[in-house]
């Protein structure tokens, strides 16, 4: 169902859900961007209809919000350990076709990937809905159309924003029923952005041999190990835990689990002193391939959304669409020699 | 030939070494100026002065080799350097004459936000602002501006060094513990960063507010705060006695840097010793004391919750008096 929505309309919708749903979504804070003067966009609470950021990508993934950057696992208290229990409100989050094609890759790892479903991670995402904002044309370093993430399912209601007006397409409860009562009914159909300024070819397989090129070396020199490729992607995954003994009561304390990146130094130590992958164009080899061919060889789809977020983010400039096009050509300069 | 040369000088000419040439100074705020300026200068080097212009160290144009009697002409045609003086508040009474002061000196500026990424404020802004604040005077005072505690400016070299600095936040819930900020802060910075059971403790009173920590941060854990300045005053070249400025206030808002910049010139004004062709506002404060300095620059001046003052200027480091360390 479609449905035609003034912003004042779609405001007293928001505020109707607001009584049931906590909201997320993009939101941009001013003044706290990295670089002075600049705004920080990323997933928050959205407390108004103009709360919605349009016009940005966020630096910060909308995982956050189901993946939180700290969980508590377990509490001790002497020889006593209990489990935290959560209460959570039904959550609403608005978020663009890649990033809601990224859940699924999420929910591969956490709820698909072990014997067991994470039950930390299940708890909290079964409360979890969604609504697409359509993108207009995406951003710089998007390129979503590669990855064919540029369409999307699983989400509640789709959301455009047109000139001076929202149209909404409701694609269930509670979405048809605001919009009986909060829109004019119009005809919507889907957009989805058909191309991209980037294009990014995956290789289809990545011979073993490629492990040793110097494209790797590159890196080497290039990349300073902050995580921020990493931590700002949808799709990552990685935690590590945490025990923490409180300073007031060492009797007590919690384990915790905390995003964590492959890229950072330290990150694949190991009791002893072991560094796995002590050299960073190493690091960046491992993390490549885990998203455009380790993931898929298990799963069956690609890791990585096109999201852009670690070509804009790296302060060195390093382009994950360059080195995935360039194993690309490796693999096809071998597929004609060979 | 008779000039004035105490007229010539305070309308930002020199007396040089060339008889009957000077030098004419331009002033650029912040050392930033729009391109399309730099025609009229070239313009005035070409036809009056030797075809040369210097980069001067205060961030301002010296045209060498101008005829004395062609003053005149020359300072004709800075009218519209003139007019972007008076754009940003500058009293100018007399656009045909020359610049109307050249005591107080250009302002200096880093630069800043629009360009550097360290930059916690928009340094050449500030310059222009405080430009329109104390020029034309004719007081000796050199104020540099500089957007962190890199002071890619020399702010330490002049009576006031204006750095930028921002109160870093912390949001625990962000922070995955990877210590960028604290390794960072500890080898390059003061050290004001502890990682304590996978949190991050800030030493307030050591923090320098340089922002690095939220650079650094990959999380956002840590992000902007309220922006605030540190002052520094009193450095100095020169022949008697050089030094590098002290911090003299630390953690205010703009407003009491302004204020406090105002009392300046008030306490120059109060104290100058006028029987001495002029005098340099470093020397006045060897001659009434810190103490009295520092009562007067603060009349007024609220200097906030955070607002931090020196007891003392502790000066020391360099020494002229080079028969204590040189040897033979
Ligand atoms: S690898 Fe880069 S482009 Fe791909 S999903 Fe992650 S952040 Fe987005
Ligand atoms: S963001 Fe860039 S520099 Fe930082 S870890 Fe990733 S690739 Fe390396
Ligand atoms: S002083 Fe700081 S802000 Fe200014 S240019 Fe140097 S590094 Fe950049
Ligand atoms: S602002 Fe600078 S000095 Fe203060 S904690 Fe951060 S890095 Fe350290
Ligand atoms: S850089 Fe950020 S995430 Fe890393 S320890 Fe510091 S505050 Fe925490």
């Amino acid at each position: 169902m479609g449905y035609k929505l003034t912003p004042a309309g779609f405001g007293a919708l928001l505020d109707e859900l607001a009584t049931n749903y906590q909201i997320f979504g993009p939101v941009r804070y001013a003044g706290k961007g990295r670089l002075a003067g600049t705004d920080l966009t990323t997933y928050g609470p959205v407390r108004s209809v103009s709360d919605l950021v349009w016009d940005a990508r966020t630096t910060f993934a909308p995982k956050e919000v189901f993946f939180p950057v700290k969980e508590s696992l377990l509490y001790f208290s002497g020889q006593e350990i209990t489990e935290p229990s959560l209460e959570m409100k039904e959550t609403l989050v608005f978020l663009r076709a890649c990033d809601l094609n990224a859940v699924s890759r999420l929910d591969k790892i956490f709820l698909a990937n072990g014997p067991e479903p994470d039950s930390y991670y299940a708890r909290r995402r079964q409360h979890i809905h969604f609504v697409l904002m359509e993108c207009q044309e995406g951003f710089p370093g998007c390129f979503c159309v590669s990855m064919g993430t540029n369409m999307a399912t699983g989400h509640q209601a789709a959301l455009r924003l047109e000139n001076d007006h929202y149209l909404l397409q409701a694609l269930a409860e509670p979405w048809i029923a605001l919009g009986e009562r909060y829109g004019q009914p119009a005809r919507v159909e889907p957009v989805w952005v058909e191309k991209n300024p980037l294009t990014v070819r995956v290789p289809e397989r990545v011979d073993i041999a490629l492990f040793q090129h110097e494209l790797w070396r590159e890196y080497a020199c290039r990349c300073i190990a902050c995580g921020r490729c990493t931590l700002s992607c949808p799709t990552c995954s990685c935690f590590s835990v945490q025990d923490v003994i409180y300073r007031d009561n060492p009797e007590r304390g919690e384990r915790r689990r905390v995003w964590a990146s492959c890229q950072i130094d330290g990150f694949t130590d190991m009791a002893g002193g072991h560094q796995v992958r002590a050299d960073r164009g190493d690091r960046i080899r491992f993390k490549v391939l885990h998203k455009i061919y380790d993931f898929r060889r298990r799963f069956g789809i690609n890791m990585c959304v096109g999201c852009g977020r670690c070509e804009e983010v790296c302060p060195e400039y390093i382009s994950f669409a360059r080195c995935v096009n360039t194993l690309n050509q490796l693999m096809e300069v071998q597929g004609r020699d060979a | 030939m008779s000039y004035n040369t105490k007229e010539l000088i305070k309308n930002a000419y020199r007396i040089t070494s060339q008889r009957g040439f000077t030098a004419l100074r331009i002033r650029v705020p912040g050392g930033h100026l729009e391109a399309s300026y730099l025609g009229l200068i070239q313009d005035i080097a070409r036809r009056y002065g030797n075809g040369t212009v210097h980069l001067t160290t205060r961030q301002g144009f010296e045209i060498p080799g101008i005829p004395l009697d062609k003053v005149p002409e020359v300072n004709r045609l800075l009218a519209p350097l003139l007019e972007k003086e008076a754009a940003l508040g500058v009293p100018i009474e007399n656009f045909q004459a020359g610049y109307p002061a050249a005591g107080t000196r250009n302002v200096t500026a880093c630069i800043g936000s629009r360009v550097c990424p360290f930059a916690n404020f928009d340094t050449i802004a500030l310059a222009q602002k405080i430009e329109s604040l104390i020029y034309p005077n004719h007081y000796h005072v050199k104020i540099a501006i500089t957007g962190c505690p890199n002071d890619c400016i020399k702010a330490h070299l002049q009576d006031i060094g204006i750095i930028g600095q921002v109160e870093p936040e912390y949001d625990p819930g962000r922070c995955i513990a990877c210590q960028a900020c604290v390794k960072n802060c500890r080898q390059f910075i003061v050290g004001a960063l502890e990682m304590d059971n996978y949190q991050v403790q800030r030493d307030g009173k050591r923090c320098l507010g340089c922002g690095e920590c939220i650079l650094q941060c990959p999380m956002a854990a840590w992000t902007r705060g309220p922006r605030y300045y540190r002052i520094v005053a009193l450095g100095r070249t020169g022949k008697k006695s050089p030094r590098l400025a002290a911090t003299f206030l630390e953690w205010i808002d703009e407003k009491a840097v302004l204020q406090v910049i105002a009392n300046l010139y008030r306490y120059i004004d109060r104290h100058i010793d006028r029987s001495l062709p002029k005098e340099h506002v470093g020397y006045i404060v060897d001659r009434t004391g810190y103490q009295v300095f520092k009562e007067e620059l603060l009349e007024g001046v609220d200097l906030g919750p955070k607002g931090r003052v020196a007891r003392e200027l502790p000066f020391y480091g360099y020494s002229y008096d080079r028969n204590l360390y040189m040897e033979g």
